[in-house]
């Protein structure tokens, strides 16, 4: 029974690893560190996910999207649940969502350690010099910052540390 | 979703059959989710306003966060009130009903009381919400961690821009000086609490905001120093709005922001 359960585990996964978010499309939900559980039981399959801004709208979508992609496979009965203890954080994300990041031209957050203290600046993704400049702490969605590079010049966005 | 069809069935009347000590947590609840969405409110206006792209961007990013927390406590209020929603709160509640502190209903004014006001609500609910996430109520507690994190953004924005304007030119500095003299009246009422907020401080589940008035004084006593800005002198201070007595400016907000579901009621797009 129990293995059963885990190789029916291991398909939602799978599932749910093609739920991106709908503004970072590189990033799965699992990359963003929001998926924080599944629960089975022979009746339901419970979705256990975090927000990352109290805010942020894609978190409907992304809601959405999870309850469509599991009912296409078959999986009608879905509670998706919004957990909001413990506060999601940057550190949740995956490295390899990192790299993705870096290379979609969006800087990756560091550890959050630097959220009240002195930060460092992030490095261009573009030409990868760490000599950079704020813009603006907020940017095109609730989870980046505008930055610039000083050496190639290309403005380009940051995912806060939070 | 599920809309009430008579508001005072579901909201009002139902006051009288809960034990008091819930009722202190309902009205509690409120009082943080009106006072966040009312300042999403107002921080909106801006929107497409901006003195420049960035901080319009800016701005509109910190009333999403704002209206994101008000979600949160909204949803958390609903489940403690009988045939309430989400959205019969917010939409269909009258001014009375409504329990936001009076900084928050205040007109934007120039882009100077804008980030003023912000910097000193931002402040105040760090350090609110700070005891907050130790509170014996589990979902107040996530709520207010979770904003924590976004309210240190908010403090570092709007601090910056008080110390620009107030350390920059002879007209941003005299505009700081106005949006000091403005507004400043609004901020006594922070720190005088409510009869449901002595209630739950005592009990553990909300804090007392008298203890907390000497550090705000102090944040806000470093930054105007930075900022060459002069602490202002005793006044009078205005009350009442986390009884929901309010200056004239929340009923023109509530008619613009509830006119839709109040005229189309349960209207979804």
């Amino acid at each position: 029974m129990q293995a059963l359960l885990n190789s029916k585990e291991q398909k939602i996964r799978q599932i749910l690893e093609t739920v991106c978010d709908p503004e970072i499309p590189v990033l799965t939900i699992s990359d963003l560190g929001i998926l924080r559980d599944i629960k089975i039981n022979d009746e339901e399959i419970e979705v256990i996910i975090t927000p990352t801004y109290s805010g942020c709208p894609a978190m409907d979508a992304i809601t959405m999207d999870i309850r469509m992609k599991l009912i296409e496979h078959g999986y009608k009965n879905v509670r998706i649940t919004s957990l909001l203890s413990p506060a999601w954080t940057t550190d949740w994300m995956s490295e390899a969502g990192k790299q993705k990041l870096e290379v979609y031209g969006i800087a990756p957050p560091k550890l959050s350690g630097h959220l009240n203290g002195q930060t460092t600046l992030p490095a261009c993704p573009q030409c990868h010099s760490n000599n950079t400049k704020l813009l603006s702490q907020f940017g095109s969605t609730a989870c980046k910052a505008l930055y610039q590079c000083n050496d190639c010049k290309e403005p380009f966005d940051h995912f806060k540390c939070h | 979703m599920k809309t009430p069809n008579n508001e005072k069935n579901s909201i009002s009347s139902q006051a009288s059959k809960v034990p008091l000590s819930e009722e202190f947590r309902e009205a509690y609840t409120l009082h943080l989710a009106d006072t966040t969405l009312i300042l999403a409110q107002r921080n909106s206006e801006w929107c497409a306003h901006g003195p420049i792209l960035e901080q319009d961007i800016a701005i509109t990013n910190i009333s999403l966060d704002l209206l994101g927390q008000s979600r949160n406590f909204y949803q958390y209020a609903a489940s403690l009130i009988n045939n309430a929603t989400e959205d019969s709160l917010a939409y269909l509640r009258t001014e009375r009903e409504f329990k936001n502190l009076l900084l928050t209903e205040l007109p934007n004014g120039d882009w100077a009381q804008t980030v003023l006001r912000q910097f000193l609500f931002s402040v105040y609910q760090s350090l609110v919400y700070e005891q907050l996430q130790k509170s014996s109520d589990e979902q107040l507690a996530a709520i207010a961690q979770k904003s924590l994190k976004e309210i240190t953004y908010h403090i570092k924005w709007s601090s910056e821009w008080v110390i620009r304007l107030g350390d920059g030119t002879t007209e941003s500095n005299a505009r700081m000086k106005k949006a000091i003299e403005a507004i400043w009246e609004y901020t006594g009422e922070l720190f005088i609490p409510s009869g449901y907020e002595i209630e739950l401080a005592a009990t553990g589940i909300g804090t007392d905001p008298a203890l907390l008035k000497q550090s705000w004084l102090q944040k806000v006593r470093e930054v105007f120093d930075e900022a060459t800005l002069a602490m202002p002198s005793d006044r009078f201070m205005q009350t009442g709005g986390k009884q929901g007595t309010h200056t004239e400016h929340l009923g023109y907000i509530l008619a613009e922001m509830q006119s839709l579901q109040r005229t189309y009621p349960g209207a979804a797009w």
